[in-house]
């Protein structure tokens, strides 16, 4: 009898492996023939940026797609990373759970050590065909290069052939795998996804040449090597049963105090003590025999113990400066007409893992105005192309009230409506998946609620912009009346009379009764040129402080007629509005040389020592310019009420229709 | 009054006008103009002509606003524009007005409806007509057959007998823009009441029926809602030749509106109902009791017909007992029907039939 069983064990673990693909296809990521072939992109180059990151390099990746026949397609990933060491090389693209990763905890792309060993054999199941590795290390003259077949019976590396030959790069690593595929276009293609990744990763370089040829080039947007993650012990809250038995089963440690406080983070002795005590274990027992029930009370254990939360430097977010760069190098061409500041958030923890939640938000320009909102949603700087409904992202955006700040929404919850693309990242040592394939993440209550507080967070700066936009626009409309059609109602009316032209400036006054504030800022031949006109269209005549954030050296002297009164921290100017009679013109312009185009994209202008209700077009002086010698001088233009003389019906308004009659 | 004095007193008034705008610039105030709304809320019956006029709500046109400064602005275009054309003699149709208006920057409408609207705003304000700026609408093609003789002023002055039986075609008598006396004169006329209809189809019928010569009638062709010439055609043979008026048109809530311009008074011409209404005229039908009694073939009502039948609720010149009871039937029943659909009973069912039926029940024609 036993021998039977032996046998059949012996059996099962033959097909083990290919049958273990055959069964998780989905979960791996190749249902479907387009979903094979992105994720056939995907993996490897998730490995290339991981890799390039590691080693401190720029990456320069190019990603081609080629066609073979209907069904037939060559993936070739190559990078300019560190290169794998030629013993690796087998193990690392050609052995399913062989990764670096399985066991430590840190913020990177690949986790499992599944994804780039899955597609090699997913290439040799459905096409037949053998993957091509060329991998070079710095100190190497020669490049290695094999072609490798995964030996499903014994998970192990087949090499069918193998070679050093000439490579013009320094060091990096090419895989070319044939698979059997669909190449699209759309919402969930190779393009959108290299766009996402291109987005979060603004320091890659990515050349994608498609089925039809014509490279597409997303170029680095940034010089700046997002610092390396560090690897992190788990700490005790996020440890599930079998993972426990797993380490203790594996450790070096003899006794179960120093397993528990080797093998994670933020156990000290004292604690691994009090855990055994409570968990009814010894000590000193050793914990390769710890039983499944002794797990499982150490798990119980953990939750009695005070322990510190985990540590959540190992987290490296994308950053505020590189979201924005990011959105505006590859969204660039839809002409956005705002970026919001992106967010975020300070890191938290769920079961013992730290995360951190980043939103951006791109708003108008040549966005559709009537669908839904885009939403690119990334997990440790990977997009995630399916199961959108699934995922905690989502349905933190529709949990939002977006209405508040400025889309439209059905009812109030639901995915909005408007000319706007979210993007969402989570970073985490360990992102809560909702299966294998890594496509949605799981609605974990403390990381839905980050979400939507950072989307809120954004949002706000999304609504203010919003707001200014009407006020200016509707100031706008307001200057229209008086620049252009007063004066022309008044040359008319004075020719039709047959008197001289009025004088326009009480009219005028009365219809803005406001300073407004006019600045431009355009970039020109490695110059920024920027105006800030003042109208006074108050009836009194007006004095008050101007304030800019500019970095003065920058500026171009012989472009500066108006010199400013004071120079604060280098980058604070002040100029001094002196006696601006009524309807008259304050223009200030200059140019900046010398600035890259990007760290200068907003024209900061501020005003003070004049009632901010009477100023349209820029803000206060916000508190932290720590300016002691100028008095807020308060209210001394009175408000008139925005429409009409009390009472008074608009002729133009509200006008019923009147169908059909002559 | 003399033509050269009417648009003399036509050019004082408009002139009157941008001295106002001049003046509230001048003294340092926004520019706006004052004009009676012309909504159904703002129009009164007016018990001495019987008619509907506006009332005394006032809107404000005001510089203040882009849509009041564009109106302003628009309006010295506007009588500069009419200033000019009388001093060299000349005139325009309406189109062409707006037409001109393409030169006029930003003071250029953006739709002839626009153009037209102000025209009327500068009667209002002027207590003149738009014929005393030069104005003049295009030719409508509203048509007349009957036994009635008409003389008319051609172009070259000279003076025309028409008989609107005789010396016409099959398409009848077509009225000019202008009907005023020193246009056209009433000679003689052999009719007992004027039928006015609304589609061209029911007029070629009752033409192809001879209803004209069997019932002595005077058949006019409405073209829909009527040309403010066809309306004061109507107007001076009812005052004049001391003719009955009635009014034959669908069954649907735009035939009432037609039915209440000609009897009431339009609600965008108030200004003009002295001029133009016919406080007589009776309304014929269709009638949604009509759709029942003689139960003709319909339509389902669409949105737009049942939002403008509850417009008519609140619209005075339809509180009374006859229209509250018909545009609540027709609400009722869902339904609207053509007056061509009294065809289901044959070509002469209408002559025969139907419209002596209701005549009588009117005590316009005996038994």
């Amino acid at each position: 009898m036993s021998s039977i069983a032996h046998d059949l064990a012996k059996k099962q673990k033959e097909i083990s492996v290919s049958e273990f693909f055959e069964k998780n296809k989905q979960i791996l990521g190749f249902d479907s023939l387009t979903r094979a072939l992105i994720t056939s992109v995907k993996e490897p180059v998730d490995n290339s940026l991981d890799a390039c990151e590691d080693a401190g390099v720029l990456p320069d990746l190019i990603v081609k797609v080629e066609k073979i026949d209907n069904t037939e397609y060559r993936v070739t990933v190559e990078d300019n990373g560190p290169g794998i060491v030629k013993k690796q090389v087998p193990n690392v693209f050609a052995r399913l759970l062989y990764g670096s990763r399985f066991h430590t905890r840190s913020q990177k792309r690949g986790q499992q050590g599944i994804g780039v060993s899955a597609v090699v054999m997913y290439g040799q199941l459905t096409t037949g065909k053998a993957t091509k590795v060329r991998s070079k290390i710095s100190d190497e003259d020669v490049a290695y290069e094999c072609e490798l077949i995964l030996d499903t019976k014994k998970n192990r590396p087949d090499i069918i052939e193998e070679d050093f030959v000439i490579w013009d790069r320094p060091h990096g690593t090419s895989f070319s795998v044939n698979v059997k595929g669909k190449y699209v276009a759309g919402k969930q293609s190779i393009f959108e996804y290299l766009k996402g990744v291109a987005i979060v990763n603004p320091h890659a370089k990515i050349t994608f040449i498609p089925p039809e040829g014509n490279a597409i080039v997303f170029e680095r947007a940034s010089e700046q090597i997002p610092p390396p993650t560090k690897e992190v012990k788990p700490h005790p809250e996020g440890v599930e049963l079998g993972e426990l038995l797993s380490m203790a089963k594996y450790t070096e440690s003899l006794k179960m105090t120093s397993f528990l406080n080797t093998e994670f983070s933020r156990i000290s002795y004292r604690v691994a003590r009090e855990i055994c005590d409570i968990a009814g274990v010894p000590q000193d027992q050793r914990p390769d025999k710890m039983s499944l029930e002794q797990a499982g009370a150490i798990l119980e254990a953990v939750k009695k113990v005070k322990i510190m939360s985990p540590e959540t430097d190992c987290l490296s977010p994308i950053g505020e400066t590189l979201i924005r760069k990011g959105l505006k190098n590859v969204l660039g061409p839809m002409k956005a007409d705002f970026y919001a500041p992106p967010v975020t958030r300070e890191p938290r923890v769920y079961a013992g893992n730290p995360f951190v939640v980043e939103v951006g938000i791109v708003y108008g320009g040549q966005l559709s105005k009537e669908d839904a909102v885009q939403i690119l949603r990334f997990a440790n700087r990977v997009p995630l192309m399916y199961q959108q409904g699934a995922c905690a992202i989502t349905q933190a955006v529709e949990a939002v009230d977006w209405r508040r700040y400025g889309l439209e929404q059905r009812g109030g919850s639901g995915i909005p409506f408007g000319p706007a693309i979210l993007l969402v990242h989570v970073a985490s040592t360990k992102i809560p998946f909702t299966s294998e394939s890594k496509e949605a993440i799981a609605n974990i209550p403390e990381i839905k609620e980050e979400i939507e507080l950072a989307l809120k967070a954004c949002a706000r700066k999304l609504k203010t912009h919003l707001n200014k936009a009407e006020k200016r626009s509707k100031t706008r409309v307001k200057f229209e009346i008086v620049q252009d059609i007063i004066p022309m109602i008044a040359e008319k009316s004075a020719k039709i009379v047959g008197k001289p032209v009025p004088k326009l400036a009480g009219t005028i006054t009365k219809i803005m009764n406001v300073v407004w504030i006019d600045e431009d800022l355009t970039f020109e031949k490695n110059r920024h040129h920027i105006q800030v006109k003042i109208y006074n269209y108050t009836p009194k005549t007006q004095s008050f402080h101007l304030h800019m954030l500019v970095p003065y050296d920058k500026i171009d002297q012989k472009t500066l007629k108006e010199k400013p009164t004071e120079i604060r921290d280098g980058n604070k100017l002040t100029w001094q509005v002196k006696r601006l009679s009524s309807t008259d013109v304050f223009d200030l312009t200059y140019d900046l040389h010398g600035v890259p185009q990007e760290e200068y994209d907003e024209n900061e202008v501020y005003v003070s020592g004049i009632d901010p209700a009477s100023v349209i077009g820029v803000e206060v002086l916000p508190g932290d310019w720590d300016l002691e010698h100028i008095k807020i001088t308060e209210g001394t233009v009175k408000e008139e009420p925005e429409e009409g003389e009390e009472g008074e019906v608009d002729y133009d308004e509200g006008a019923e229709v009147m169908e059909n009659e002559e | 009054m003399k033509n050269e004095l009417r648009h003399q007193k036509a050019v004082e008034k408009l002139t009157d006008i941008a001295g106002t705008v001049y003046d509230q610039i001048d003294s340092g105030k926004i520019p706006k103009m004052v004009i009676p709304l012309r909504t159904k809320s703002n129009i009164r019956f007016d018990r001495k002509s019987a008619v509907w006029k506006y009332g005394k709500a006032m809107g404000a046109r005001s510089a203040k606003k882009l849509t009041g400064a564009q109106m302003l602005l628009r309006t010295m275009y506007m009588l500069e524009f009419i200033e000019d054309m009388i001093k060299e003699e000349k005139s325009s149709t309406l189109r062409e007005m707006y037409y001109i208006s393409e030169g006029w920057a930003k003071a250029k409408f953006s739709a002839q409806d626009e153009s037209n609207m102000l025209a009327e705003d500068l009667e209002i304000i002027t207590t003149c007509m738009r014929e005393d700026f030069k104005l003049r609408p295009e030719e409508d093609g509203a048509r007349v057959i009957g036994n009635i003789t008409i003389q008319e002023t051609d172009r070259k002055g000279k003076k025309k007998k028409i008989n609107c039986r005789d010396d016409v075609g099959d398409s009848g008598y077509g009225i000019p823009y202008n009907v005023e006396k020193e246009k056209i004169s009433f000679l003689d006329c052999d009719a007992d009441f004027i039928i006015a209809i609304e589609t061209g189809g029911m007029f070629d019928r009752l033409v192809e029926n001879k209803f004209d010569d069997d019932s002595h009638a005077i058949l006019v062709h409405l073209k829909g809602q009527p040309a403010r010439s066809t309306r004061r055609f109507i107007k001076r043979l009812n005052e004049e030749m001391k003719l009955p008026v009635c009014s034959f048109t669908d069954g649907d809530p735009w035939s009432f509106r037609i039915h209440a311009s000609i009897a009431y008074g339009a609600i965008k011409t108030a200004h003009l109902s002295e001029y133009l209404a016919t406080p007589t005229a009776e309304y014929i039908g269709i009638t949604a009791s009509d759709i029942l009694n003689y139960d003709l073939p319909t339509d389902k009502l669409n949105d737009k017909d049942i939002q403008a039948l509850n417009a008519e609720k609140t619209d005075p010149r339809f509180n009374d007992e006859f229209w509250k009871h018909e545009i609540d039937l027709m609400l009722e029943i869902g339904k609207k029907a053509e007056q061509q659909a009294l065809a289901k009973y044959g070509l002469d069912y209408v002559t025969d039939t139907y419209l002596p039926e209701k005549l009588s029940e009117m005590g316009i024609i005996k038994k």
